[in-house]
C-alpha cells in the first residue's frame, strides 16, 4: 500500500489559493476525486490486528493489486503476471509428487486455518470441498471452482509415476502450488507460494486427485 | 415458541439436501412468517428507543436517522447517508452510536470497541431490528446527491474488489458471480440488484444456526474473518463504504429485514 492520501479538501484549498492570487473569486471545478487513494486510506484506517490476522495482510503484492479491479487486466499484463508466478513454483523437495490420498481427503474436507479465530501454529485445511466437487460420496461441495471428480482418470493417468503422466502430474503440482501461474486472477489461493499448505499436505492432495485408488477417480 | 422453531429446523434440515439451500431457507421463512424470532428483538428495540437511558437519562426519540428528528419509518432503506451534524456518511449502526452519545451520554467509542453480543452492542441489535422492521417492504433508495455519498459508493466498490491476505480473497471472490455456492451455501452475486437486495436487504437477520440476531456490521465482520483479513472496526469507514456500495446496488429492491438467515 504505497498510495498516499490526497484529501480533496486540501487540493481544493490549493486551487482556491491559486485562484485568489490570479484574482478570480470562484475556484475552478474541483478535480476528479481519486477514489483509489480514498479506498486505500479507508482500508488502512478501518482494520485492526486480531489473533494471527495482522495488518500486513492488507498489503497487496503486484498480482493482488492487478486483480483488484472490476474487470481483468489487459492480456499482456496477465501474461507477465503468470510468468512471474510460474517462476515461483518449486517442485517437491524430496522429488515425490504423490502422498496418501486418505490424508488428502481429510485435508480437502478441512476448511479451517488462518482466520483471526483459528489458533496460530495449527495446520491449515485445504478448503477443497468449499469450491470443488471431488469424491462422489461428498455431496456438500461448492461450485466456485470446476468439478474435480475423476480428475486423474479423465486425464488418462493410470500410473502417476510413469513418464507419460509426468506433464499432468507436474502441471497439477504447479496448480496447487500457485494457481495464478496458469490463470493470473484465479479465485484459487496460492497454497504453496503463500505457505498455506506444506509440501507434505500438497503431496497428499496430489494423491487425492491423481492416485487411481483415490475415491476421486472412482 | 422455541420448541416450534426447533421442530421447524429439524423438518427443514432433512430436506435441505434434497433441494437447494435457498429453497430450504425460503421454507423456513414461510413456516415462521408469523413468528420470526427477530420479532423478540424488534419489540425490545422499540421499548429501548423510547426508554430514558444512559448518563443523561434520555430516550432516543429525538434521534435523527435522516428523515428528521424521531422519524423511524423509511429511515433504514435510505442508509448509509450523509449527515450534516457529523459531516460524514453513516450507516444505521454508526448513526445510532452518534445518537446514543449525543442524546443519552454514552461513550460511542467504548460501544464500538465492545464485542458483538455484549453490553450496549446488545442494545444496538434490538434497535437495529426494530428500525429495520419499520421499513419492511419499502424499496431501497439510498441518496447519492451529496459528494461524500458518492465518495462512499466509489470507495466501497473498490473495497469490494480489493484482493489481499494469504488467500488472495476479496468480497468479489465469493460474491461476484452468478449461481455459485460454498459447500451447500448459495452465494448471492452482490454486484447485481437482485443479489445485493437478497443480502444487504436481509440484514439484520435472525440466524437459525446460532439463535442470534446479526446486524449487517456483524455479518460483514464475519465475512472479513473468512476472507482471512484483520478485524474491521465497528462502523469503520470501509464497512460503511461497503454498505453504501451494496445499498446503492440494491436500489429499487424491497427490504425484507429483519429476515431469517442460516
Amino acid at each position: 500500500m504505497t498510495t498516499h492520501l490526497h484529501p480533496r479538501s486540501m487540493t481544493w484549498l490549493a486551487v482556491c489559493a491559486i485562484a485568489a492570487v490570479a484574482g478570480c473569486a470562484t475556484p475552478a471545478a474541483a478535480p476528479a476525486p481519486d477514489y483509489d487513494a480514498m479506498a486505500q486510506t479507508m482500508l488502512r484506517n478501518s482494520f485492526r490486528p486480531q489473533g494471527q490476522a495482522t495488518l500486513e495482510r492488507l498489503e497487496q503484492d503486484p498480482l493482488q493489486r492487478a486483480c483488484s479491479a472490476e474487470t481483468p487486466p489487459a492480456a499482456d499484463v496477465i501474461r507477465r503476471l503468470e510468468a512471474r508466478e510460474l517462476a515461483s513454483v518449486k517442485p517437491p523437495s524430496d522429488g515425490r509428487y504423490l502422498g496418501d490420498w486418505r490424508e488428502g481427503e481429510k485435508l480437502a474436507q478441512n476448511g479451517r486455518g488462518m482466520t483471526w479465530s483459528d489458533p496460530a501454529g495449527v495446520a491449515n485445511g485445504g478448503n477443497c470441498y468449499n469450491c470443488h466437487e471431488l469424491s462422489k460420496a461428498e455431496i456438500a461441495y461448492g461450485t466456485l471452482g470446476p468439478s474435480l471428480h475423476q480428475y486423474g482418470k479423465l486425464r488418462g493417468v493410470a500410473d502417476p509415476s510413469s513418464a507419460v503422466a509426468a506433464p499432468i502430474v507436474q502441471y497439477t503440482w504447479g496448480k496447487l502450488y500457485n494457481a495464478k501461474a496458469y490463470n493470473a486472477c484465479s479465485v484459487m489461493p496460492r497454497f504453496g507460494e503463500a505457505h498455506v499448505l506444506t509440501v507434505k499436505q500438497m503431496q497428499d492432495l496430489m494423491a487425492l486427485l491423481l492416485d487411481p485408488a483415490s475415491p476421486v477417480n472412482k | 415458541m422455541k420448541i416450534f422453531i426447533a421442530a421447524a429446523l429439524v423438518a427443514s434440515g432433512t430436506v435441505a439436501f434434497a433441494q437447494s439451500s435457498s429453497e430450504a431457507i425460503a421454507q423456513y421463512r414461510a413456516m415462521l412468517a408469523d413468528g420470526n424470532p427477530a420479532e423478540l428483538w424488534e419489540t425490545k428495540g422499540e421499548a429501548l428507543w423510547k426508554e430514558p437511558r444512559g448518563p443523561k437519562k434520555a430516550s432516543l426519540q429525538r434521534c435523527d436517522l435522516g428523515q428528521g428528528a424521531g422519524v423511524v419509518k423509511s429511515a433504514f432503506t435510505q442508509m448509509p447517508r450523509f449527515f450534516t451534524d457529523t459531516d460524514r456518511v453513516q450507516d444505521l449502526e454508526s448513526r445510532l452510536l452518534t445518537c446514543m452519545q449525543e442524546l443519552q451520554g454514552f461513550d460511542a467509542a467504548e460501544i464500538a470497541k465492545t464485542p458483538f453480543g455484549k453490553g450496549e452492542q446488545v442494545t444496538l441489535e434490538s434497535l437495529v431490528a426494530w428500525i429495520a422492521s419499520e421499513s419492511r417492504g419499502l424499496q431501497f433508495s439510498l441518496p447519492q446527491a451529496h459528494p461524500k455519498e458518492k465518495d462512499m459508493y466509489e470507495a466501497g466498490k473498490r473495497v469490494f474488489f480489493f484482493r489481499s491476505g494469504p488467500y488472495d480473497f476479496s468480497c468479489a471472490s465469493c460474491h461476484g458471480q452468478e449461481g455459485k455456492r460454498i459447500r451447500m451455501q448459495e452465494l448471492p452475486n452482490l454486484t447485481t440488484q437482485k443479489g445485493a437486495t437478497a443480502a444487504f436487504g436481509a440484514w439484520p437477520a435472525y440466524r437459525v444456526s446460532n439463535g442470534e440476531l446479526w446486524t449487517l456490521q456483524r455479518r460483514m465482520a464475519d465475512c472479513f474473518r473468512q476472507q482471512r483479513f484483520p478485524y474491521p472496526g465497528f462502523t469503520s469507514d470501509a464497512t460503511v463504504a461497503l454498505g453504501t456500495y451494496l445499498g446503492v446496488t440494491a436500489r429499487g429492491g424491497a427490504s425484507i429485514a429483519p429476515s431469517l438467515a442460516r
